[in-house]
């Protein structure tokens, strides 16, 4: 398994990964507390972005509806915390599973009826809003009372209950992050894979091939949305209360993708790349704008940049970046601008 | 000493205080050096997102406690303003961001996720937090330790809301004998609604309660929720709504002849200005049932004659008077404490008891679990585009209008 | 008791026809450019603000200021597609929607640092009149509103129909290539085409506000509510829109009669989801 995930690796990427992983590892050492809580939540996008991107980036799938598979894990771990006192570190795996079987059960739905594309996008909006209305008035997870977490130790490094510090969830979002990249990885050199991406490329092609689209598009929707309901676990934890209008917002879906589109979808890295640059620029936008002291000309500003990035870089800013220093090789970080994905 | 840490920035946020506070026990810093250290607020607010509207309102406190808090005899402070946009992600990130500008103190943060998302940080820097607004009870009973409350619950809010409704009818010698209860499905209004049937079994209310109907808040035509109201046949409504939903349930309301006795609100929307400005002739004779100001306070007089100098088109509210008196415990427990080392300042906090104050209660005091517990309600009527108090009669500024006039009534 | 239901209906039906205009412009615009607009309620928040201050500062009747908006918003439509949307044409699906969401969110934040957070209302002199049929009350101004829908729905219908430009236009949207082949310019019809598709959600803004009050951030509940009218009716099917439209408003005000108010768009949106299941082409497309 590790000589297929390093076959084809330049070396030079693997020094630059390298040291960016000692870098993000060290920097708890080195930032203050407020940069931290910007990496935690740069990690947060960093790890969703990739999940995302498995779907869209690996097997052309447009999913809008993000939000919902993050919120189904969170309010799926945080309830058995709050109702049965169920650890978060055995809660998890519900989280992954209702994630997972919900994106299967849209999946299973969406590819019998061959909706591809825009439909399949706005598929997934409409269960992700279908799914707030009915968290809403499920009286029990709290409703549209919100769901708020027992709160005790907010220093230590209780990762089986996930109490403790923003060191601790750092660390956990960065273990999350590069257990993904490596996920990610692997699944790409994997048959999976190649079948995924000749399916983004031309799904009847792939088809007349003997590929069965069916079932690598089922395992597409189902491992990236079993993943985000991980992040679930740590969004629920980390702020400690979950509301469904907030949790399962198109807002918080595209918040999510940002990273990813930015970076390059399709890229291996371009998710990690684009989260780590737009979390910090969202900041620093924050800090330019506080003069002004303008109500919303932040976000004007960031809607004027991220449309500029998309036009001006269409396929994402990682390819571009990689090709300059040389750190890919194998292709696997290049993209086909021309293709509309999914038509 | 203290001037140079206050503007350093800080790491790991404990150096400086386990510094500050080291270097108090010794004595090292004597206090009128402290008392120079400018008290720096940071004032947590949703100032863009679909809150914008209240998070704009609510920073008009700010204002008149910039004009009027030196001449009461309080130490320069400065105040900095950080944006939720409504989102609970950005408000922990703006508070970090805030502890990390070297502010001492926060306050915050109206909606109750963003509120408690701010809280966190608070509570891991070991840094003061004052809640102006923000209803859910869990603020306050999650046993964190460096937060106070100036606002009540919304259990409180709601069980003196009866108690107005009663003070009401004893005065004007009406009731209605059936209300209908019109809801919004949001945190706020599902509280509400789950509270009220017990409630008024518990206050043994005039009135039976027929029906509970719920919309959704993002609802767009309310004219099916008001003629399900309406053909309960209840005497009177009681709403929670947003300002939006107000005025739709008003316009359908008059478009559907339905004239009940009354309107009360034990919730926000019908006392905000969008709401009076628009309707009009149409928004009068309802009642709020909230926490307000009491309007013949001396410290009320002199924020409505402040407030009429920066802008004489708007009211005094009491957005505004609860974000002026979290910046009033502010620099009130500064000027006791003495230093702005947190400790300290948290255990003024902590003691903090001014009588001096805007909104109904004796006193703005906190009790073991940092929540103010005398805070109250008032029953509010909006009479020819202003906000009175009708209920209680001791802080009282006019004479309720009950029942309300019909629609067609209102020359 | 049934003479208030059927007012409810009725009712819901007629605020339809009005979110049926709206969505004709998401309709018009896909349909042709092959874009999903989702800055959609953004930008007719931008009309009903328009409006809005066109009404009180003015105290015209909106139906008045509909041609002034819906004529701004051509303008805005036509400029955004040829020198905005154009370049994103050729790209993939999630970028077109990255930089649709970017220009929604730019488009908000303008809308609350010029007009201010707080919501804004028209007074009306008929506001508050009904007409009395039989058993029946017909809210003026909803009739008035679906009323003016209708006719700014007529006029697009007979535009496409017998127009030369029109025609042009669906043979653009029909087959691309064959519409470059014939010599047609590609270009500046479809900057027209997003142009009235603008126009029409600037003439649903304008009337919009007759029935609600504006602020910044109901952008997204109105993009939300075209996306299922239109999938509804059939991405971009013109009559499809409108029939969703009617269909939406009609099983809203059903399923709030029927149960609690608060699942209505629950309703909707379960609606949705089963006709992209049992019909993605929705009920008046044509299979892409």
């Amino acid at each position: 398994m590790i000589e297929t995930m390093l076959a084809g690796a330049p070396r030079r990427a693997l020094v630059a990964l390298a040291l960016l992983l000692s870098a993000l590892v060290a920097a708890p050492l080195f930032v203050n507390a407020y940069a931290l809580s910007v990496l935690i939540l740069a990690l947060y996008y960093a790890y969703t972005g990739q999940a995302w991107n498995m779907m869209i980036g690996f097997a052309g799938l447009l999913s809008l509806g993000e939000a919902m598979f993050v919120g189904l894990g969170a309010y799926a771990s945080a309830g058995l915390f709050q109702k049965f006192g169920v650890p978060p570190v055995l809660g998890l795996f519900l989280s992954v599973a209702v994630s997972a079987a919900a994106g299967a059960a849209v999946g299973w739905l969406a590819f019998r009826f061959d909706i591809n594309g825009v439909y399949f996008a706005l598929l997934t909006i409409a269960f992700s809003e279908f799914t707030r209305i009915l968290v809403d008035n499920w009286a029990y997870l709290g409703g549209s009372e919100g769901l708020f977490l027992h709160v005790s130790g907010l220093a230590g490094w209780d990762i089986v209950n996930l109490r403790g510090s923003p060191v601790m969830f750092y660390y956990v979002l960065l273990a999350m992050t590069s257990g993904m990249f490596l996920l990610c990885r692997y699944l790409l050199a994997s048959r999976l894979g190649y079948y995924w991406r000749a399916i983004r490329e031309d799904q009847d092609a792939a088809r007349s091939l003997g590929v069965d689209v069916f079932a690598c598009k089922m395992a597409a929707v189902t491992i990236s949305s079993g993943a985000a309901g991980l992040a679930g676990v740590v969004y629920a934890f980390y702020y400690n209360n979950l509301f469904p209008e907030t949790a399962f917002a198109l807002s918080h879906s595209i918040d999510m993708l940002l990273g990813a589109v930015v970076g390059g979808v399709g890229t291996l890295f371009g998710p990690i790349f684009g989260a780590l640059l737009l979390t910090p620029l969202g900041e620093a936008l924050t800090a330019a704008t506080d003069g002004l002291r303008l109500p919303g000309v932040k976000q004007f500003f960031w809607g004027v940049v991220v449309a500029a990035i998309v036009l001006a870089r269409p396929t994402g800013l990682w390819p571009m970046i990689a090709g300059a220093l040389g750190l890919d090789k194998v292709g696997l970080d290049k993209v086909d601008a021309d293709e509309k994905s999914g038509r | 000493m203290t001037r140079i840490s206050a503007i350093t920035p800080r790491r790991g946020g404990v150096d400086r205080r386990q510094f500050a506070a080291g270097a108090a026990a010794l004595g090292l810093v004597s206090r009128p050096a402290i008392a120079a250290t400018k008290l720096k607020i940071g004032l947590i607010l949703p100032m863009s997102g679909y809150l914008a509207e209240i998070g704009q309102d609510d920073k008009r406190g700010e204002v008149l406690a910039g004009r009027v808090l030196p001449g009461m005899g309080y130490e320069p402070f400065e105040v900095v303003v950080g944006d939720t946009e409504s989102k609970p992600e950005i408000a922990r990130a703006v508070a970090e961001k805030l502890v990390n500008d070297g502010c001492h103190i926060l306050i915050g943060a109206f909606d109750s996720g963003q509120t408690i998302a701010a809280v966190q940080v608070a509570e891991q820097k070991g840094i003061p937090f004052i809640v102006h607004i923000g209803a859910a009870p869990q603020i306050t009973e999650s046993g964190y330790k460096w937060v106070v409350r100036n606002f009540p619950t919304i259990p409180m809010i709601l069980d003196d809301s009866f108690l107005n409704q009663k003070a009401l009818f004893d005065y004007t010698k009406t009731a209605p004998k059936t209300v209908v209860l019109l809801h919004t499905n949001d945190t706020y209004g599902t509280i509400i609604a789950k509270g009220t049937p017990d409630l008024v079994a518990k206050h043994n209310m005039p009135y039976k309660l027929l029906d509970a109907i719920a919309y959704d808040p993002t609802a767009k035509d309310l004219s099916l929720e008001v003629a399900k109201a309406k053909a309960s046949g209840a005497e009177a409504l009681i709403t929670v709504s947003r300002v939006n939903d107000a005025m739709l349930i008003t316009r359908e309301m008059v478009k559907q002849r339905w004239n009940p006795m009354g309107v009360m609100t034990p919730g926000p929307g019908w006392s905000d200005r969008p709401y009076l400005q628009t309707m009009g002739k149409m928004g009068d004779d309802v009642l709020s049932l909230l926490p307000w100001f009491d309007p013949n306070k001396p410290l009320s007089k002199r924020l409505v004659e402040e407030q009429a100098k920066v802008e004489p088109d708007r009211q005094l509210h009491v957005n505004h008077v609860l974000t002026f008196e979290a910046i009033y415990i502010a620099v009130d427990a500064l000027k006791r404490a003495g230093t702005t080392e947190p400790n300290a300042l948290m255990k003024a906090l902590r003691e903090t008891h001014i009588v001096d104050n805007s909104s109904i209660s004796p006193a703005i005091a906190f009790d073991a679990k940092g929540q103010n517990t005398g805070i109250k309600n008032a029953c509010v009527q909006n009479k020819g585009g202003l906000l009175k108090v009708v209920i209680p009669r001791s802080a009282a500024d006019a004479e309720p209008v009950w029942p309300m006039r019909p629609w067609d009534k209102r020359a | 008791m049934p003479a208030t239901y059927a007012n409810i209906l009725i009712s819901g039906a007629l605020a339809g026809l009005i979110y049926g205009l709206s969505a004709l412009g998401l309709s018009v615009i896909f349909g042709v450019v092959r874009i999903v607009n989702f800055a959609h309620g953004e930008m007719m928040v931008g009309a009903m603000f328009l409006t809005t201050l066109m009404v009180n500062a003015l105290g015209l009747d909106p139906l008045l200021c509909l041609p002034v908006v819906a004529a701004v918003l051509f303008v805005f439509g036509y400029l955004l597609q040829r020198f905005l949307i154009e370049r994103v044409a050729h790209l993939p699906d999630h970028m077109q929607f990255l930089l649709m969401a970017a220009l929604a969110t730019t488009l908000t934040a303008a809308w609350l640092m010029i007009f201010g957070p707080e919501t804004r209302g028209v007074r009306l002199s008929y506001g508050y009149d009904s007409y009395e049929v039989g058993p029946l009350i017909l809210d003026k101004t909803r009739v008035f509103a679906a009323a003016a829908a209708l006719v700014v729905a007529g006029l697009l219908f007979a535009f496409f129909r017998w127009s030369a430009t029109g025609k042009a236009i669906r043979a653009c949207g029909d087959n691309h290539t064959g519409a470059l082949v014939v010599g047609l310019d590609v270009r500046k019809l479809y900057a027209l085409t997003f142009g009235i598709g603008a126009m029409c959600l600037g003439a649903a803004g304008a009337i919009m506000v007759m029935l609600i009050d504006t602020q910044p951030y109901l952008g997204p509940q109105y993009t939300l509510l075209a996306f299922v009218i239109v999938i509804l009716g059939g991405l971009g099917s013109m009559a499809g829109a409108m029939l969703g439209g009617l269909v939406i408003g009609f099983s809203e005000a059903l399923a709030g009669v029927l149960f609690q108010p608060s699942l209505k768009s629950a309703f909707s949106f379960a609606l949705l989801i089963v006709i992209l299941l049992v019909r993605p082409q929705g009920l008046l497309g044509k299979r892409a």
